[in-house]
């Protein structure tokens, strides 16, 4: 992956002395003293990170945090304090502020606002056209442009419209399309769906990721709702008083938080929304072939304590489940035979999930399940392994489950399952 | 008891400066008077030079245009009983001047108040003059303006002005700084030079501010009529006062109505100019 923006010792300090802070910043002073003995607030503390191309960066904090300072500094609408800011190669604290104008006209795509920062005396054309409008293009020209996106970001026929006219979900697509007009690559967005209802939020979340399929922006997004910086991050930096506590993908941080803070914060999370079946599904402790005869099988039952078996051919495609009643009620019919086919009579077929799906569908597909456990298959139909009770029960109660794990350790849960079986 | 030993002379001060003032700049005042003069008579001469009912047409088209149909129908029959009484004359005159002194105010205090909203330095080197502006008695410096200007039209558009211009500068300042400073940082953001902020988006969301800002500043220029009409400027004003003087109530209370009629019609029309949200 390509580094798209790259952030090196970043510091900035709000005040009339910002260097006195800086120091004592360096020599160990937290946010509070700093506040409390120099009257200097501290909004960003030395952060370092770099931004690939064409990622969704989320930058994740409660308020105070420093986010919104951290993304502003981004494209210097407030001057750091101290530190570097690389983007294509360009550092950026170093611009006079004539190239800097040119700078942001040629690498970012505005910003996108929480209270939507539309102009209110201009219609939905003439917001979208504003950037286009700032860089002196042709009014044919940014007006076929502006129409285009309008049209991608589901606005048509709103051309005309004021912003007081239209709702919030419309005005932040305002937001959005005015962005994405200009041909920049780098798209900052400041709690853009913080203040729209939950609905409408999920929505255009849903949106974002699909124009972001087409678009393919490098994004940094700021939020304060870790659900969301799940939902669209491929990567979330958990800031704290102006510093990163964490960067990692979703995962990472639900499965390693570095600190306790983030810990705290990670528990509060709806784990369901993120854990997938891949995560918590445990690998096949034992399974029948095609080739097997039913004494076979249900001696391989047997052996597990199990009610019944998943079948596969040779190359692990997925045949279907055999109940161990049944098999056991077939091998009796068939009793004086020396050997016995497998009749494909037996075979039923169990529910399929994709690894990929989150947990919160699984528990649906489980719910719907008549028999036997879940089998989590891949695209070819080809068994990956088992989702059993227990484990939905301990990803949703915050154990770390699945892979980690191994076959081998039965939690409470899932030793509960098997007698039940 | 004496609690000083001494006396700041402010009075001897501002005598000095305002002697050395008249003597020292006296063509520049005299220049500037002619000009002033030459704006308001032209314009007066002008609204005059037609016949009343074809004035009296246009300033009811532009406040149906601008206020509804109501206060169009008000405006008409405004202006034709001005007409009736016989003050259509003094009518033109006082609006002239009006006119004139709201132009420059306009012309000085739009861009006091942009650099006042972008200057915090400026704006607290100006809110005490404005406040002195609209608080110093205009008695007291009806004076020194005659003393520069000689008496008539000029110093009582001089005073209509230094009245009538500090509720712009306050107004315009206030709308630009309450500009959601969101709006700023999608302009910067965009790459917006500092011009291009100012009159695409500073300008145009405080407008309605700033409207309500030339609509206070002519209110407060009219207030400033009859005052100006006591060093000869002429107009409405002069009629109300020769009705004082002369303890003719009937005569003073209709040049009253006809300032309150002009004063209702200019209110209503830069109010509607204030409002239209989608102008454009």
């Amino acid at each position: 992956m390509k580094e798209k923006i790259e952030v090196k010792n970043l510091s900035k300090i709000f005040g009339r002395y910002p260097q006195k802070a800086l120091e004592a910043l360096k020599a160990g002073m937290s946010k509070a003293e700093i506040l409390k003995e120099h009257k200097q607030v501290v909004g960003v503390d030395n952060v370092s990170f770099k931004v690939y191309e064409r990622e969704i960066f989320v930058l994740m904090g409660l308020s105070g945090s420093g986010k919104s300072t951290l993304e502003r500094l981004l494209n210097r609408l407030h001057e750091p304090t101290s530190g570097r800011i690389i983007i294509d190669g360009t550092d950026i604290t170093r611009l006079g502020q004539k190239e800097l104008r040119e700078f942001r006209r040629k690498h970012f795509c505005g910003m996108v606002f929480q209270n939507f920062a539309i102009l209110p005396h201009r219609n939905v054309l003439e917001n979208v056209e504003f950037g286009l409008e700032l860089q002196g293009v042709e009014r044919d020209k940014r007006r076929e442009q502006a129409s285009r996106v309008i049209k991608q970001v589901g606005l048509e026929g709103n051309e005309e419209s004021y912003p007081s006219e239209l709702s919030g979900g419309m005005q932040q697509r305002v937001g959005l399309a005015r962005g994405l007009a200009v041909d920049a690559s780098i798209m900052l967005m400041d709690e853009a769906f913080s203040a729209l209802d939950p609905l409408i939020r999920r929505q255009m979340q849903d949106e974002l990721l699909e124009l972001q399929e087409k678009m393919q922006k490098t994004i940094i997004f700021v939020t304060h709702d870790l659900d969301e910086a799940f939902r669209l991050g491929d990567r979330i930096a958990i800031m704290k008083d102006g510093r990163i506590e964490q960067i990692g993908t979703a995962e990472q941080i639900i499965s390693k938080p570095a600190s306790d803070y983030v810990r705290a914060f990670v528990e509060d999370m709806n784990r369901a929304a993120v854990l997938t079946a891949g995560n918590i599904m445990e690998p096949m402790r034992e399974r029948a072939f095609m080739g097997d005869g039913p004494r076979t099988i249900l001696r391989k039952i047997r052996r597990n304590n199990l009610t019944g078996i998943l079948v596969t051919d040779t190359k692990r495609e997925l045949k279907g489940y055999i109940k161990a009643s049944e098999l056991v009620d077939y091998i009796n019919e068939h009793k004086d035979k020396e050997s016995i086919p497998l009749d494909k009579k037996l075979l039923c077929q169990p529910t399929r999930v994709n690894k990929d799906m989150p947990v919160n569908e699984v528990i649906n597909a489980y719910n719907e399940n008549e028999f036997g456990p879940l089998a989590v298959v891949d695209d070819s139909d080809r068994l990956e392994g088992v989702i059993v009770r227990g484990a939905i029960i301990s990803a949703l109660a915050g154990e770390s489950a699945g892979e980690d794990d191994g076959p081998g350790k039965d939690t409470p849960a899932r030793l509960k399952e098997k007698e039940k079986k | 008891m004496i609690m000083f030993p001494f006396r700041i002379p402010i009075k001897d001060w501002i005598s000095a400066a305002v002697d050395f003032l008249v003597s020292e700049l006296g063509a520049v005042f005299d220049g500037f008077s002619a000009f002033i003069f030459f704006l308001v008579n032209n314009l007066k001469d002008g609204m005059l030079f037609v016949h009343p009912l074809v004035l009296i047409a246009l300033i009811a088209f532009i406040t149906w245009r601008m206020a509804g149909w109501q206060i169009g129908l008000f405006s008409v029959l405004g202006l034709l009983i001005t007409e009736n009484i016989g003050l259509w004359v003094s009518f033109v005159e006082t609006l002239a001047l009006v006119l004139t002194a709201e132009v420059l105010v306009m012309i000085v205090g739009l861009p006091l108040g942009i650099y006042a909203a972008r200057s915090d330095r400026f704006n607290s080197f100006i809110r005490p003059i404005l406040d002195f502006m609209q608080t110093m008695p205009a008695f007291v410096y009806l004076i020194p303006a005659v003393m520069f200007f000689g008496l008539g039209l000029v110093p009582g558009v001089v005073a209509t002005f230094v009245f009538a211009l500090p509720p712009l500068i306050r107004l315009t300042n206030l709308g630009i700084r309450q500009v959601p400073k969101e709006l700023t940082e999608a302009a910067d953001a965009f790459g917006a030079t500092n011009m291009q902020k100012l009159f695409k988006v500073q300008i145009p969301v405080a407008k309605p501010t700033i409207m309500a800002g030339v609509n206070q500043s002519i209110m407060l220029g009219l207030s400033m009529v009859v005052i100006a009409a006591m060093i000869g400027a002429g107009g409405v004003g002069t009629n109300v006062l020769r009705g004082i003087q002369r303890l003719q109530v009937g005569e003073g209370f209709e040049a009253g109505l006809v300032i309150v009629i002009m004063a209702i019609i200019l209110d209503r029309i830069t109010a509607g100019l204030g409002q239209r949200k989608k102008a454009g």
